[in-house]
């Protein structure tokens, strides 16, 4: 019912949505605590990540398990032109376009040696160039102090405009806004432009060539497709908007070291693809959501069995990959889709459905 | 008529197989050339060689001049030879109408900037791609079906959807790999039809079937290939009465 409302107002739906995701930081902020504020900005840069690795999985079907190598690539161009590391300032808006510029290159560069794989042979050199990414910034302090090892690099830079510096408590307009606060709002826009762009590229000549080769790479080339131009630009695209998640981490969260951009982190992310739907971006975003609120919301089982039992039973820590693994088995068995799949997806994996489909496409056509 | 595509010597092995020997033939614009030969006499082969998807081992493919030979799939469509497969390969889950779609990226160039700003350009590419592909959809006789999901489609209309798809990328040489297997007589009559009115729009098509009847009303030459080699060439009666052609189709039979 309030569905078909929206449906038929698009508008309040549209303002009652924006009013929503304005007033969301200070909503959660009362209602959860500041740390969730926190969780909030996580989940934006992870709807980022996600959205980003959709491109190359989702859209083109090359499956990829290296892509936090691009995240990490981000993460360090943005801590080398803005911290004391180096001694470098630069202004948050020269360093996050060139982060995600060098992880666009990365991108082609670490996709061209894999355009004749595909499947699990794709993912596992993926995978190694994920890992061979982190190793490097992990050794890289000697002889040149480059990454500065794995300690990692600290007392970057905050976002800033002007003298306004996202760091510190702000008062604004009578409210207290915390930094996790104004981060939400930067990262908010960022992941709309993402969205937005995402959406574009979808349903576009590219986006189709994309699917074409998702669904034959030789009938595609056959019909024309430079298949190794469109690939290596599915890879491109999607390390981009990972680098620009990394810029924004980096700032966010003032230090980084090679520990956060491991295999578990990929695998997360695609977690949140496959979990949500591949390829359809709604799906993508709840998939990102889900999987970034789940674990924190989780992190509170320790207290809940303080309370109720006195003491600590079962690990958090523990308890969380035990559900993670859990939801992954039942997804698999009865949603291999994802949870919001798009139509296509949902026809591919209930084949049986077929005869009602054509049935009421043989309908449409009688009206069209 | 001038020649469209010249074969000259091509030879293709895997390992010790040599599924072409030497095979040489010329089509001229504006015909519909047949080859025929039975099951495994490297028809499918040659048809891979010339589309770029196999590198031939040695000889030469011409269209209109230029070398075809070992090119990329995609430079060779761009130069106007399209195929169809004899398996046929569509992209199952997009609708009939985005797989003809995806023919005209090679007659279109919006690139990811186009596609994010979706300028006035960019609108009217998309609206002329998808207006063309209803075009040959309805060419094709598929005009009310282009919604439905590819895999969805009935096996002929699947082979039709291929012809528009190809089509789709502007070819002026159209190869179509056993194109009405496993139809019945009907059908095989009406994409006989088709096949006629590509040829009257200007498509030069080189044909692959498997039946030799069938193939005689239609083409105006044939080439017959037996073991990798071509054992005949000619118009089409001349062929069926070819003493060679007989032993082949027998020794095969
Ligand atoms: N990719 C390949 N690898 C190895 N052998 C092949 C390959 N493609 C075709 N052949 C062989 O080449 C010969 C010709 O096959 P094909 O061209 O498919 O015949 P036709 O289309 O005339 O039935 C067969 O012996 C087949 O096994
Ligand atoms: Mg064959």
């Amino acid at each position: 019912m309030i569905m078909g409302f929206f449906r038929k107002h698009p508008q309040i739906a549209f303002v009652l949505l924006a009013a929503l995701l304005l007033a969301l930081p200070f909503l959660v902020g009362a209602g959860l605590g500041k740390s969730w504020v926190r969780v909030l900005d996580f989940v934006l840069l992870y709807v980022i990540l996600a959205l980003g690795l959709n491109i190359v999985v989702g859209y083109a079907g090359l499956l990829d398990l290296g892509f936090v190598a691009f995240y990490a690539l981000g993460a360090y161009v943005y801590a080398w032109l803005a911290s004391p590391h180096f001694g470098l300032h630069l202004p948050f808006w020269a360093v996050l376009p060139l982060g995600a510029a060098l992880a666009g290159v990365f991108g082609v560069l670490l996709g061209t040696p894999t355009l004749r794989l595909r499947g699990d042979y794709l993912a596992i050199v993926t995978l190694g160039f994920g890992e061979i990414i982190r190793i490097f910034m992990n050794n890289l302090n000697a002889p040149v102090n480059i990454t500065n090892g794995p300690q990692g690099i600290n007392l970057i830079d905050p976002v800033a405009f002007g003298g306004f510096a996202f760091a510190g408590t702000h008062t604004l307009l009578g409210l207290k806004v915390s930094a996790a606060h104004l981060y939400y709002y930067l990262f908010l826009a960022f992941t709309l432009a993402t969205i937005f762009v995402a959406m574009r590229l979808q349903d576009s000549r590219i986006g189709r060539a994309w699917a074409a080769i998702r669904e034959d790479e030789v009938a595609a080339a056959a019909m024309g497709i430079n298949t190794r131009n469109v690939k290596l630009l599915a890879f491109a695209m999607g390390a981009t908007f990972g680098g620009l998640a990394g810029g924004l981490f980096a700032s966010f969260q003032g230090f980084i070291s090679p520990e956060s951009f491991n295999l578990l982190e990929s695998i997360m992310i695609l977690c949140m693809i496959v979990l949500g739907g591949m390829g359809h971006i709604p799906g993508v975003i709840l998939g990102a959501v889900l999987l970034t609120v789940l674990p924190e919301a989780l992190r509170h089982i320790g207290d809940i069995q303080r309370a109720w039992l006195g003491q600590v039973v079962v690990d958090p820590a523990d308890l969380r990959m035990l559900l993670f693994g859990a939801a992954l088995v039942l997804m698999m068995l009865y949603r291999p889709e994802g949870l919001i799949p798009s139509r296509q997806r949902k026809r591919e994996f209930h084949a049986e459905d077929s005869v009602a489909e054509q049935e009421q496409a043989s309908l449409y056509d009688a009206r069209g | 008529m001038t020649a469209l595509l010249t074969v000259e010597n091509v030879t293709k092995r895997f390992g010790g197989v040599h599924a072409l020997e030497a095979v040489s033939l010329t089509v001229q614009a504006g015909e519909i050339y047949g080859l025929i030969g039975p099951n495994g006499a490297g028809k499918t082969t040659l048809f891979n060689c010339m589309t770029g998807l196999y590198t031939v081992s040695a000889g030469e493919i011409r269209l209109e001049g230029h070398p075809l030979h070992n090119r990329k799939p995609h430079q060779i469509v761009a130069r106007g030879f399209a195929r169809t497969f004899q398996n046929i390969r569509l992209f199952a889950n997009m609708t009939a109408l985005e797989n003809v779609m995806v023919g005209r990226h090679v007659r279109s160039g919006a690139g990811v900037l186009g596609a994010v700003l979706r300028g006035a350009g960019t609108r009217a590419e998309e609206a002329a791609i998808r207006e063309r592909a209803q075009q040959l959809m309805a060419f094709v006789g598929l005009g009310r079906k282009g919604r439905a999901l590819a895999s969805h489609l009935a096996y002929g209309d699947q082979r039709r959807l291929e012809i528009a798809r190809a089509l789709a990328t502007e070819p002026r040489l159209l190869a179509l790999d056993e194109p009405v297997a496993g139809m019945n007589p009907t059908e095989r009559r009406q994409m006989g039809e088709l096949f006629q009115r590509l040829r009257d729009a200007g498509v030069t098509l080189l044909l692959i079937e498997h039946d030799v009847k069938l193939v005689m009303g239609l083409c105006d030459r044939v080439a017959v290939l037996d073991y990798g080699r071509k054992i005949a060439e000619g118009g089409a009666l001349q062929v069926q009465q070819d003493p060679a052609v007989i032993a082949a189709y027998l020794g095969a039979a």
